[in-house]
């Protein structure tokens, strides 16, 4: 760490490195795959109780409520918003108290449309209350960054909640709705990371409704459309040679969606994951073999080539797809940076959805 | 060698221009020694200082050799002082912080020409051996007089200018000085203008030229 | 370049042969340069550790958020905020004892702290999870680490027991702190879920208003440009710097002096380099760099003893600032990069302007010297004319600065113009006096001798200039630290009125004292007071609490008092206020001030107005009784005792006895007024060292001038020897002449020295620390300076003097020989 100085910004980086993981190129997200020592293991198995696993798990070593938004304004143009809270436990063991605390928490705030990329981020020691997540009512924030329950808030559906944040030149605020339960990926929640273990608890919402405002530069516009919300934990998601991942929500236009993702490794083989899931909630994990993600165009970003264009086949689904951004400049320049935005696709299917790139 | 046609100095005195020369004409062959008299205020060293190149000529022209002097800058007169002539004065102008060596030294230094052997035979034929390392105010008239001909002389100069070199001293050392002056003169081959009151040195040189009012005579 | 070369070896050979000349030339330099880069020297280490001080206290620099009545206040306050979009950042402040040193304490918060701070505590590679992560670290200066007498990496006790996080060096970090995670100040300092102050950032979004959130609990501190230790000793680096400017100026006097006088001996030989063909403008350019190269020694030279000049100072500087002001200065000299490069441009840039008319005559000069009439006495006439018309000017400025001027800096502006007005009305002024001795002359001898020195004035005025304004300096500086010292003493008998001074550890033992004592029967009255801090006008302000007692009544001084101040200062709605706060605040005898006290606004009349010099917090004096009640949390620590002069030994020994206390807690009068005239001589020993070296450099100006003048002095004097005036008697008449002359100067400079001290007094004073003294002249001092002047003056006078006694006849003849 190359902190000068006692600021945030250098402590950014040491955030970053006891958040998620030291962003040393070379070793790609090679921290995550750091030893579980003392924290709870992530095993096959595990009964989900809501709303208990909405709020936190301080036992495990990381953990995140990840929420993307694929909207629309009135004038039909596209753009995309991201709202993360990231927790990471600098410690194992008992909860300290107070400043004592040993949680560490980072968020990350954005807004993309086909012109402007604009995102933030906010660290905070835990503890004291400054962030946090609640399960009942859920409630989850970092300073005035958050998204909340309402009274009729179901437990199964994770729905309704209100959503914000703001920043210097851009925020957000609004309400999110859905009719349908949470989703647990891989097997049964338990999503294996690779061959040798490595795994995280993993569910999502893919099916909210949103509607609310969104303020570029001062200037406000009604959007619509689409969100997700990824809820993963783990101690030691990632093994020690892998790099890094291309992931992707999408929503297609048959009310169906799909998750995949693939974990690079340092010998330039890669692994990939997948789910479908129904229109009505129900869901199917792909054959690793079956999935095909190929790298069709690259973009420079803050010095990295960055595959921002997709073409995804999935053979036995008779599924075929090109993605394209929304903004292929949609970098994240935060202490912990990476690629985050809306795309859309066409094919054998179209639709839009979210494309993070990281460990580039 | 040394061309002067018509050359013309006006100097303003008390606001009244006071015309010094009035069309000068002069030539020196390669070789040629010239004594320049006249009676005080005639202009001799006027014009001795406009062909060192000291002062710039009101009109007319001064050649030496292929050079126009009268076209030249101040600076580009500099150099020509510098390479091409030697000058020594009534006051010997000597620098009085520079030892005998060193002065005699520093103008072929300045030129960049100098030449160990010329100036080794040079102290030689000056007497100048002995008093190499004395500072000039420990030497007499005569002796400075010497080290200054020596300077003028060291860049082995196309020309020799003597403005008065014999006015300090007493005759016989005059005489010594001039005889000296005169050798070394036909050694180098170059041309000798040289100012004096002296009918008498003025008769040791080939020729004599007399400046009256403004005109050689 | 090998002719340039050549025509620099010419140039320099002059020096050889004029050895004196050049160390007068390398001398003005050094002084120049040396006075002037050692104060810079100390201001640059002053403002680094301010700069330091404000960074670490994250204080004056940056907005900040307070409770206005209370030191600390709830961390929910914190958390509140930041949950309405506030970028703010706690810190705790307090003191913890470590070796039985008190030392402050600051704990922060490292992820929150906000980077927009411009001077955000520079803190070097802190690794986060170390600082944070039990056990923590406790972050401080070297210099704290050897005043506390631990090393790093230990873990020392603090006096309560519980234990630091281990120490870590931060060298930039300002001395008497120690910065450890708000957590670990929460635990040392047994305030739990409190914190001080919050540091405010630059906001992400739009907060809400602050009273929304909080409501009336914080208060919003915006940032000053300036610290406020900046702010308030700004007025004593101005004084460092003005006299180092002055010996500067009074140094380019010299350079000046030595190379017009060189440029003059070198005209024959720059004519005959021109002779001999080099040009004009090679002869310049070699000219000026070869002032450049000396410049360049002479000024790394005069760098080296600035920088002694300014370790040997720093100590008393340190004692002063923290005397004057409570401001921490490291001891220690450390200099940057950029003051070398400044102090070697500053000698090169003087060495251009001193030799600048010199260079200018060098340029103009034809190849050939034409016979000018000397005309000397036009010329001097002309010379003296354009000097007092330039004078007038200059005083016609102080005037309107005196009128019109409001700040420090138009004080010593004012300074400034009159010293520089009488130093160009000084040669004017002395022409005067030498034309009435020149008509009031009979004899032949003493006609020629007030018109020869009338000749050598212009030779000599630089000289006689810079005397004179060291001399007023002088004059000036010792007649207000005089007054100060004696005003001071005064004030001091008045002030110190107890017999015995205590000062408890804590209430608790406050309280256990006075019991004590109340048993004791040589105790004629127990005396306590009490202080608390309170804001006015966003001013800190210390509230003094008087008890009500005949002795204060009969001997604290006040300036200034209504009628019956002292009884109408016992209900408690009155109060004297210090000289500089009513200055600061414009409150008069006759105002009421309002303080925010703990149970709502305390109103009081200002019923008094009372000097309370060194003290750099403004202060208000009220009935203790009074000031209990409104500050009940006011800790009653400190205590005088009336005892009789036979028993306060005995006393004292018992109270340290009987509850431990050392010798800083329990002192008679003559011990406290001891250390308070130690200290306030202290304040003062730097202005007395500055004079002194001031002084110094005008004699050597004197010195020079004098002896460049002596050498092209013999053409006058040679004629006079011929004509049958023997040596010795010569030599007599040039000593008397010089004598006369620094006499009448220093004559000249006694008025303007008291001038000068009646603007230091009346005018910087009041401006730089907020009192103002009342006006004594030392006439006995006087004296004394003017004596010394002369005595400098002979003894710049004796050598060239002594010269020309001795000198060889041959040397006066010469002069005939060689004039054309």
């Amino acid at each position: 760490m190359s902190a000068d100085r006692i600021s945030r910004r250098a402590f950014a980086g040491g955030i970053a490195a006891l958040a998620l993981a030291s962003r040393a190129s070379a070793q790609g997200y090679a921290g995550l795959g750091e030893k579980a020592d003392g924290f709870a293991k992530v095993t096959p198995g595990k009964l989900f109780a809501f709303p208990a696993d909405h709020g936190p798990h301080p036992e495990f070593r990381i953990e995140w409520w990840y929420l993307t938004a694929n909207l629309v304004d009135g004038s039909g143009a596209a753009c995309g918003l991201q709202w993360t809270l990231f927790r990471q436990a600098a410690q194992p063991g008992p909860q300290g108290e107070g400043w004592a605390n040993q949680q560490v928490w980072m968020a990350h705030a954005a807004v993309t449309r086909v012109d402007t990329h604009r995102f933030n981020e906010i660290f905070s020691r835990g503890g004291i209350g400054q962030a946090s997540v609640a399960a009942t009512p859920f409630a989850a924030w970092i300073d005035d960054w958050e998204v909340k329950g309402l009274e009729r808030t179901d437990d199964r559906t994770l729905a309704p909640l209100t959503l914000k944040a703001s920043s210097t030149d851009f925020s957000y605020a609004l309400t999110l709705e859905a009719d349908r339960p949470v989703v647990l990926q891989g097997d049964g929640g338990y999503s294996r990371k690779s061959e040798r273990g490595q795994a995280s608890y993993y569910y999502s919402q893919p099916f909210y409704r949103a509607r609310g405002t969104l303020t570029i530069d001062d200037k406000s516009v009604d959007v619509s459309g689409q969100a997700w919300m990824d809820r993963e934990w783990s101690s030691q998601p990632l093994d020690a040679d892998q790099t890094g991942w291309d992931w992707l929500s999408l929503h297609l236009s048959s009310g169906d969606k799909l998750m995949l993702y693939r974990l690079r490794q340092k010998d330039g083989k890669d692994d990939p994951f997948g789910n479908w899931i129904s229109a009505a909630g129900e869901t199917q994990m792909i054959a690793g073999g079956d999935i095909q993600m190929i790298p069709k165009a690259t973009t420079e970003v803050a010095g990295r080539k960055l595959p921002v264009e997709w073409q995804i086949v999935i053979p036995s689904r008779s599924f075929s797809i090109a993605c394209k951004p929304l903004n292929p400049r949609a970098w994240m320049g935060t202490g912990f940076s990476y690629w985050e935005g809306p795309i859309s696709f066409a094919g054998t299917h179209d639709g839009v959805g979210y494309l993070e790139l990281t460990g580039y | 060698m040394l061309s002067i046609r018509n050359l013309s100095k006006t100097f303003s005195s008390a606001g009244e221009p006071v015309h010094v020369l009035r069309g000068v004409d002069l030539d020196l062959r390669n070789g040629e020694r010239v004594a320049l008299t006249g009676e005080s205020g005639s202009g001799k060293s006027t014009l001795l200082h406009l062909i060192a190149g000291l002062d710039a000529a009101d009109g007319g022209t001064i050649r030496l050799e292929d050079t126009e002097l009268t076209k030249l800058s101040d600076a580009g007169r500099a150099g020509l002082r510098r390479d091409r002539i030697g000058l020594v004065f009534q006051q010997y102008n000597l620098i009085p912080s520079l030892s005998v060596a060193d002065n005699l030294a520093f103008q072929a230094r300045i030129a960049g020409r100098h030449d160990a052997a010329w100036s080794r035979e040079l102290i030689e034929r000056l007497g100048l051996g002995s008093l190499l390392k004395r500072y000039p105010e420990q030497l007499s008239g005569g002796q400075q007089q010497r080290v200054a001909i020596g300077r003028a002389l060291a860049t082995k100069p196309l020309l020799l200018l003597a403005d008065e070199p014999t006015g300090n001293l007493d005759e016989a050392t005059a005489e010594n000085v001039l005889a000296l002056t005169r050798d070394l003169v036909a050694r180098t081959g170059c041309g000798f203008l040289m100012v004096t009151h002296s009918l008498h040195l003025a008769a040791t040189l080939d020729r004599h030229v007399t400046l009256h009012a403004g005109r050689i005579a | 370049m090998r002719r340039a070369l050549w025509v620099l070896a010419v140039l320099l050979s002059h020096w050889r042969r004029h050895k004196m000349q050049f160390a007068t030339l390398l001398v003005g330099l050094i002084a120049a340069t040396a006075l002037w880069s050692g104060v810079q020297a100390i201001n640059q280490q002053a403002r680094n550790a301010y700069d330091r001080a404000a960074a670490t206290f994250g204080g004056a620099r940056t907005a900040m958020l307070v409770a206005p009545a209370s030191a600390t206040f709830p961390q929910e306050l914190f958390v509140k905020l930041r949950r309405a979009g506030w970028p703010v950042s706690p810190a705790l402040e307090g003191r913890v004892q470590i070796n039985g040193r008190s030392v402050r304490l600051l704990g922060i918060e490292p992820v929150t702290l906000p980077i927009e701070i411009g001077n955000a505590p520079r803190l070097g590679a802190v690794d986060l999870s170390s600082f944070v992560a039990p056990p923590g670290q406790t972050l401080a200066a070297r210099e704290t680490l050897s005043d506390l007498q631990v090393q790093e990496g230990a873990a020392p006790p603090t006096s309560d027991g519980a234990t630091l996080p281990p120490l870590r060096v931060l060298p930039q970090l300002a001395p008497d702190v120690l910065v450890v995670d708000i957590g670990v100040a929460q635990r040392l300092l047994n305030k739990p879920d409190q914190v001080s102050r919050l540091l405010v950032g630059k906001p992400k979004g739009k907060p809400a208003p602050l009273a929304s959130v909080v409501g009336d609990q914080l208060q919003l501190i915006e940032p000053t440009a300036e610290t406020e230790l900046e702010r308030l000793t700004d007025s004593f680096h101005l004084n460092l710097t003005a006299f180092g400017l002055l010996s500067f100026f009074v140094g380019l006097f010299i350079v000046n002096s030595a190379v017009g006088l060189a440029f003059e001996q070198r005209m024959p030989m720059l004519r005959t380099l021109r002779a001999c063909g080099a040009s004009a403008r090679l002869v310049n350019t070699v000219l000026v760099v070869e002032l450049v190269a000396l410049a360049l020694i002479a000024g790394v030279i005069g760098l080296v003893c600035g920088y002694f000049i300014a370790a040997v100072l720093l100590p008393d500087v340190a004692a002063s600032l923290r005397g004057l002001y409570g401001a921490q200065i490291p001891g220690q000299l450390s200099l940057r990069p950029e003051w070398w490069l400044a102090g070697v441009g500053i000698s090169i840039a003087g060495a251009l302007v001193a030799a600048a008319t010199s260079l200018i005559k060098a340029v103009r000069m034809p190849v050939l010297a034409t016979a000018q009439p000397r005309a000397w006495q036009q010329r001097q006439r002309r010379w003296l004319m354009l000097q007092s018309l330039a004078a007038c000017a200059v005083f016609a400025v102080a005037l309107l600065l005196l009128r019109y001027g409001e700040s420090l800096i138009a004080g010593f502006g004012l300074l400034a113009a009159l010293m520089l007005g009488a130093a160009l009305i000084l040669p004017a002024l002395l022409e005067i006096i030498l034309l009435a001795g020149q008509r009031a002359a009979r004899r032949p001898l003493a006609l020629w001798f007030w018109a020869d020195s009338r000749q050598q004035l212009s030779g000599l005025s630089l000289a006689l200039m810079a005397l004179l304004l060291a001399l007023a300096v002088n004059v000036g500086v010792s007649t207000m630290v005089e007054t100060f010292s004696r005003t001071f003493i005064g004030w001091l008998n008045g002030r110190l009125a107890a017999d015995v001074y205590i000062s408890a550890s804590d209430n608790a033992q406050g309280v256990a004292i006075r019991n004590w004592l109340k048993e004791r029967s040589e105790v004629q009255a127990i005396l306590s007071g009490g202080r608390a801090d309170a804001q006015v006008q966003g001013q800190p302000v210390e509230l003094l609490g008087l008890p009500d007692h005949t002795l204060y009544r009969e001997r604290w001084p006040l300036l200034d008092a209504a009628p019956r101040a002292w009884n109408r200062l016992v209900p408690g709605n009155a109060a004297f206020i210090s000289e500089q706060l009513s200055r600061r605040l414009n409150v008069r005898i006759g105002d009421v001030i309002e303080v925010p006290a703990p149970g709502g606004t305390w109103e009081l009349d200002i019923v008094g107005v009372y000097a309370d010099y060194g003290n750099p917090k403004g202060q208000l004096a009220v009935n203790v009784a009074a000031l209990m009640r409104q500050f009940p949390q006011t800790p009653q620590t400190r205590t005088g005792l009336i005892v009789a002069s036979e028993n306060i030994s005995g006393l004292i020994s018992a109270l340290q006895k009987q509850f431990a206390l050392g010798d800083r807690s329990v002192a008679d009068q003559a011990t406290v007024k001891a250390e308070s005239i130690r200290i306030f001589n202290r304040t003062f020993a730097v202005t007395s060292a500055l004079n002194a070296f001031t002084l110094g450099v005008a004699g050597i100006a004197l010195f020079t001038s004098l002896l460049t003048l002596a050498n092209s002095r013999l053409p006058q004097l040679a004629p006079l020897w011929a004509i049958g005036i023997a040596r010795p008697r010569l030599a007599a008449i040039e000593l008397t002449k010089t004598l006369s002359m620094a006499m009448f100067t220093s004559l000249l400079a006694v008025p303007l020295g008291l001038l000068v001290a009646w603007c230091l007094i009346a005018i910087v004073n009041v401006k730089a620390f907020g009192w103002r003294l009342p006006f004594h002249v030392f006439p006995l001092q006087l004296v004394e300076l003017v004596a010394v002047a002369l005595f400098a003056s002979v003894l710049a006078a004796l050598l060239p003097v002594a010269r020309l006694a001795r000198m060889q006849p041959a040397n006066l003849v010469k002069v005939f020989a060689n004039e054309r």
